[in-house]
């Protein structure tokens, strides 16, 4: 077998490595035929295939088979294969299933958007705006949980959990030392740490990137602020630890550093993780070299009224024939 | 040649007549109207002592308000200072101690909070963006000051007055 293969998504077709996934495939062409992924995070092996947000619909299976598959599959789990035709964002099912999925994710999250503080950067925020419902269909009671403090700097808001592990995944394979997991079955699962013990080590902080929801918070950051408030920055510092690179976004209101947190790409995960230190203790402005305002999405609330660049209006943009035409008036020192 | 629209008037001017020229009766007739006026209904009101009524959809000072047991509404999420065109609202958050379950509703609520009515345009759009129908601008004028900084209105000024219970 070739080492490429030749895949298309929503009539886009792209060259890929044989292997890799559906999903990473959508990415590699990047835009709006991406899938949403709640559960799947790339730096974290054996993530995905729990949230079923990324279904897709696979029209033509491969060159040899060209039948379509039954069903919708994930896209995070599934690879490619040479001629395979995808649909996303053009297939009316998938659009209704991805609408389902949300409903489903919903149905025992609180909404309580307005407290939690990642409102504004939240992925099932983003997914139920897009897709979701008005209103709920659900009848009964929704789980509840009390609010647990994971250590001093973490707390863990289990009514808002989606269960979708990767937090876990960030104890088990970036830290030596896992001491959370998920107890119980079904609809009682939970992530805890069992005793409430503390989760101790140098990168349990990175669980509060990968949360997709606000179950996993800064409890340094606790209502400071609204994060379409603050001012992100990138910025880096030399950093001790072996496996941490420094390299941050520093979130400023006015001239405190609010929280620190680590830089996420476009499809809003890390690039790298950082440790505790770089986290939690280094908020002060003389701890880090800054390099530039981050790059903030359009759509995103958080960009209303941050500018990267100045860009003057037209009306106070220099005009060099006008200003030479009327350069006896401008030199005028008295008007009259 | 005849004008396109037949609107204009030529005007001549007279010269005055003897009742036009004795000029007196004129002033009466004047003086008459003025005082005529001094027996009709006024036109004004005596504010601030007495008030128009508003229709109903007018939008006055703003307050923030309190559900049905008395707790305060607002959570501090930040979206009227988001929506607002005028950059008017400004807050702080605080988290809620066990012992204040009685004064707000949710986990949070607004420590300080703050409107600068100089700023504010009376739109309603955080009336609008409220998820939690904490704020209305149901209120009367913002009254007239000397200082710039009586202007900024805290929360003494704009929350509701907790409901009295009838016995």
């Amino acid at each position: 077998m070739s080492d490429k293969v030749k895949v298309t998504i929503d009539g886009i077709t792209v060259e890929v490595d044989n292997g890799t996934t559906i999903l990473n495939a959508a990415r590699q062409i990047g835009g709006d035929i991406v899938p949403p992924a709640m559960c799947y995070y790339s730096k974290l092996e054996g993530s995905g295939g729990k949230c079923r947000t990324c279904i897709v619909k696979v029209s033509k299976g491969s060159e040899k088979d060209p039948r379509p598959m039954p069903k919708l599959v994930a896209s995070c789990r599934t690879t490619v294969m040479d001629g395979m035709e995808v649909l996303n964002i053009t297939s009316p099912e998938v659009l209704e299933a991805r609408a389902g999925v949300v409903e489903f994710l919903l149905i025992n999250h609180p909404l309580d958007c307005p407290v939690c503080d990642q409102a504004g950067e939240c992925d099932l925020q983003n997914l139920s705006y897009e897709h979701g419902l008005q209103q709920t269909r659900f009848e009964f009671e929704r789980r509840t949980f009390e609010r647990i403090d994971i250590g001093d700097k973490i707390q863990l808001h289990m009514n808002r959990c989606i269960l979708c592990y990767r937090c876990v995944f960030v104890a088990d394979q970036i830290t030596n030392k896992r001491v959370h997991g998920i107890l119980n079955r079904g609809d009682h699962s939970e992530i805890s740490t069992y005793i409430q013990q503390v989760v101790e080590n140098d990168f349990s902080g990175n669980v509060i990137d990968v949360c997709p929801v606000g179950a996993l918070t800064d409890k340094t950051f606790r209502f400071k602020n609204r994060v379409w408030f603050t001012k992100p920055v990138d910025a880096h510092r030399d950093c001790n630890h072996d496996t941490c690179n420094g390299k941050v976004t520093l979130w400023y209101k006015g001239e405190n550093v609010l929280r620190v947190t680590a830089r996420k790409d476009e499809f809003g995960e890390v690039e790298a993780f950082i440790c505790n230190e770089c986290r939690f203790d280094k908020k002060l402005t003389a701890d880090w070299v800054i390099e530039h305002p981050t790059h903030i999405d359009d759509t995103s609330v958080i960009a209303s009224n941050h500018y990267e660049t100045l860009i003057p209006l037209h009306v106070i943009q220099p005009n060099e024939a006008l200003q030479a035409a009327n350069e006896i008036e401008l030199h005028k020192k008295v008007k009259y | 040649m005849e004008s396109l629209s037949n609107k204009k008037k030529v005007l001549d001017q007279k010269p005055l007549t003897l009742m036009e020229r004795m000029y007196l009766p004129a002033i009466f007739k004047g003086m008459g109207i003025t005082f005529s006026h001094l027996f009709k209904k006024t036109a004004t009101i005596r504010y601030p002592e007495v008030e128009r009524e508003f229709s109903t959809n007018f939008r006055g000072m703003h307050s923030l308000k309190r559900d049905e047991n008395g707790k305060e509404r607002c959570t501090a999420c930040g979206l009227c200072a988001l929506s607002c065109p005028a950059e008017a609202i400004t807050m702080i958050a605080a988290e809620r101690k066990p012992e204040e379950k009685d004064l707000y509703r949710e986990e949070k609520y607004a420590a300080t909070y703050e409107i600068n009515m100089l700023r504010c345009i009376f739109c309603g759009l955080c009336e609008e963006a409220c998820p939690k129908e904490a704020i209305y601008l149901d209120g009367p004028i913002v009254p007239a000051d000397y200082l710039r900084k009586d202007f900024i209105y805290g929360k003494d000024k704009l929350v509701e007055e907790p409901l009295v219970m009838k016995k």
